[in-house]
């Protein structure tokens, strides 16, 4: 065969060779409607739940707990609703995973009061002595930085204004820092003294998990 | 032989670094192993498993299997083109920058700075300098095939191109975002698109790292260790350019029952069962040319590594391809199994290949004898031992987890909590951390061998 004595003409034959089903699987859809749908119902992260989730990326959360309910049965029975494509439009990039060493999250926003979360994040085990998850107690004794959020939500295309991102900040920290608040036992028995008054990682984490599937279950709770 | 002014240091160089990384990489997976029934090693965020199990990952991928290839490929490319290296200098420093960049990336995920797209983890200043790193492997690639004194380019060389062109359209196509901060950068594409995207590179860079360079190395050293022609040149032909053909349309079996476009699922499918037909051309291959000579499996000590190795490819692309099917893919997918599936391939297939081709080089190019075959044997066995007891182990206990998760009751509850299913598992996990520490046992032994081989007295057959 001739062109394994051209070594510039194999190189290129080669790279048609792979763009073919590169162009036709990946590179045609993304130009496609189907790919991308979107839905009134679906809402950008907030700014405090955009910093929960980029800490919820850092610790490499994504490595045990899925974020996609197959239809199948047992899974909706397990999880609920199953997971439609409109709902991931504001996620970039896409946690969906691929291992389920934990359960799903793409159901989990509103299954439990925020005070489950804060104890369950500080310590898993003392809640299921079994479970193999990693403690992240730590995360309280973070405080959030939030200097760069208003950058975040702008690159994300959020279309939030900066008073805007201003005000998310300041309604979250008005609310878990409240008197009235309905977690504020727990919260403040793992958030160390110094930082009850701030906004802690913990608590963007917490934000972020509360997020997971409200918009569909509010749409849901509509109709 | 005389001196052909072949640069070997360059070789030497790379198959010492994939040696640390492996080992590296290696001891980070009995670690997170042990996580897994034992969240007490959990001690710090720098050790906590959801950031340490992309170390592992990335730390044998690329750290070991791309220095690995990188050593192999500077090797073959100068034999088989009968060329010196045009820019050894240049080689030299993509070394240097290689090495650098791992420490970098291991040091950067263990601080948390990941993208989360699988084995595509790196922030991008990061990304940038493997694109670096790429073109200053890609310029000695193909400056030496242009300079080449021997007219055809053997099948190795064939693989090592499309390695070359399509590993740099699957980093830059995937990799392409955003940048916050230094330090953080959104991914351009969203949700379904981002996964398609993703599963397009995740299942391709796995393809063109632990397949197409290491089905280089297969034709390459196989011959030279046992001494036998490959047995069909226009087999290789054929599954070269289906298997790169094919490769490119099946990620999104990594998808399947996810709200990706049904039918981008439904063509990964059918792709991926065709792949079945190329991997075994290369399989077939292998078994045939050691036509009436299986005795070499007792009498050659490198034989059995290719042959074996070669065997759980095979094993691993009919495995593949059923686990993409819908109906097995809803009982498989998110359990151990497919845990099982990728050690298999990369503990028994790719290891396996990169250990003979070591044992191969490695003495040639120092110009001594190999330390000990006794030892390499020692190695085969408990590398083979400790993969197979390792992957079962995930198989059986991914069957079990896919079972209880599916149980229900006669009234059509659900029959076992989600914990019920995790914790079933842990003396699987138990298990498993003991074959790895079997199979890591059988690597230090396989990195002794070498070191003590380039520490001897040359021997006085030159190489």
């Amino acid at each position: 065969m001739g062109i394994n004595s051209k070594p510039v003409l194999f190189a290129v034959v080669s790279a048609l060779v792979i763009l073919i089903g590169t162009v036709v699987t990946v590179f045609v859809p993304l130009f496609m409607p189907s790919t991308q749908p979107v839905s009134a119902y679906v809402k950008p992260y907030t700014a405090i739940e955009q910093e929960g989730r980029d800490i919820y990326m850092r610790e490499g959360c994504n490595n045990c707990h899925t974020q996609t309910v197959r239809p199948l049965r047992t899974e909706v029975l397990r999880y609920g609703e199953y997971s439609k494509a409109e709902e991931f439009a504001w996620d970039r990039p896409f946690l969906w995973g691929s291992r389920r060493t934990g359960p799903d999250l793409n159901r989990v926003g509103g299954k439990y009061p925020d005070s489950w979360h804060y104890k369950h994040m500080q310590s898993p085990q003392s809640m299921f002595a079994l479970s193999n998850m990693p403690p992240y107690a730590w995360l309280a004794a973070n405080r959030l930085d939030t200097s760069i959020s208003f950058k975040k939500c702008s690159i994300l295309g959020y279309g939030y204004t900066e008073e805007q991102v201003k005000e998310q900040i300041a309604a979250y920290k008005e609310k878990v820092t409240s008197p009235g608040y309905d977690s504020k036992e727990t919260r403040e028995l793992v958030t160390p003294i110094a930082l009850r008054g701030e906004l802690t990682e913990m608590d963007a984490i917490v934000a972020y998990l509360q997020k997971l599937g409200r918009d569909v279950k509010s749409m849901e709770a509509k109709q | 032989m005389k001196n052909t002014g072949y640069d070997y240091s360059i070789v030497r160089g790379f198959a010492f670094s994939a040696l640390l990384w492996l080992i590296v990489g290696l001891a980070i997976g009995l670690w997170i192993a042990f996580e897994m029934f034992n969240p007490a090693l959990n001690i710090t965020p720098w050790l906590s498993f959801g950031r340490l199990r992309v170390v592992h990952t990335n730390g044998l991928g690329v750290g070991f299997g791309m220095s690995g290839i990188f050593a192999t490929a500077y090797y073959m490319l100068q034999r088989l083109t009968r060329t010196p290296l045009p820019f050894p200098r240049l080689a030299k420093a993509h070394l240097y920058v290689f090495n650098i960049a791992i420490a970098a990336a291991a040091v950067s995920l263990m601080a948390g700075m990941n993208t989360t797209k699988e084995y595509a983890e790196l922030e991008w200043p990061l990304d940038i300098g493997v694109v670096i790193m790429w073109v200053m492997f890609a310029i000695n690639v193909f400056a030496i095939l242009i300079r080449r004194q021997e007219k055809q380019m053997y099948i190795s060389l064939w693989y090592l191109v499309a390695m070359t062109v399509t590993i740099a359209v699957l980093y830059i196509v995937n990799n392409l975002a955003i940048p916050v901060s230094l330090t953080k950068s959104y991914s351009i594409y969203a949700g379904a698109n981002d996964a398609n995207v993703e599963w397009w590179y995740g299942h391709n860079i796995v393809g063109f790292i632990f397949t197409v360079p290491v089905l280089a190395m297969f034709y390459y050293f196989l011959p030279k260790a046992t001494g036998l022609p490959i047995y069909s040149h226009r087999l290789s032909i054929v599954s070269f350019w289906s298997l790169i053909f094919a490769y490119l349309w099946t990620g999104a079996h990594h998808l399947m029952l996810t709200p990706l476009p049904e039918w981008i699922q439904t063509v990964a499918i059918a792709f991926s069962i065709f792949l079945i037909a190329p991997s075994w051309g290369s399989v077939v291959n292998g078994y045939y040319t050691l036509q009436g000579n299986w005795d070499q499996m007792r009498s050659n000590y490198l034989t059995k590594f290719f042959i074996i190795g070669i065997t759980f490819y095979g094993l691993q692309t009919l495995q593949g391809p059923l686990q993409g099917l819908r109906t097995l893919n809803a009982f498989f997918h998110y359990t151990d199994w497919v845990v099982g599936h990728v050690h298999m391939g990369t503990m028994g297939w790719v290891t396996m290949i990169i250990s003979a081709s070591f044992y191969y080089m490695i003495p040639k190019i120092s110009g001594r004898e190999l330390y000990s075959i006794r030892l390499a044997n020692i190695h085969f066995w408990l590398i083979l031992v400790g993969q197979l007891a390792w992957t079962i182990t995930m198989w059986i206990g991914g069957i079990q987890q896919g079972a209880m998760w599916k149980a229900t009751n006669p009234d059509g509850s659900l029959m076992y909590s989600f914990l019920d299913a995790l914790t079933s598992l842990y003396p699987y996990y138990r298990m498993r951390f003991a074959a790895g520490v079997v199979y890591f046992i059988g690597i230090l032994i396989f990195a002794w061998n070498l070191v003590q081989t380039t520490r001897q007295e040359p021997s006085t057959a030159e190489a």
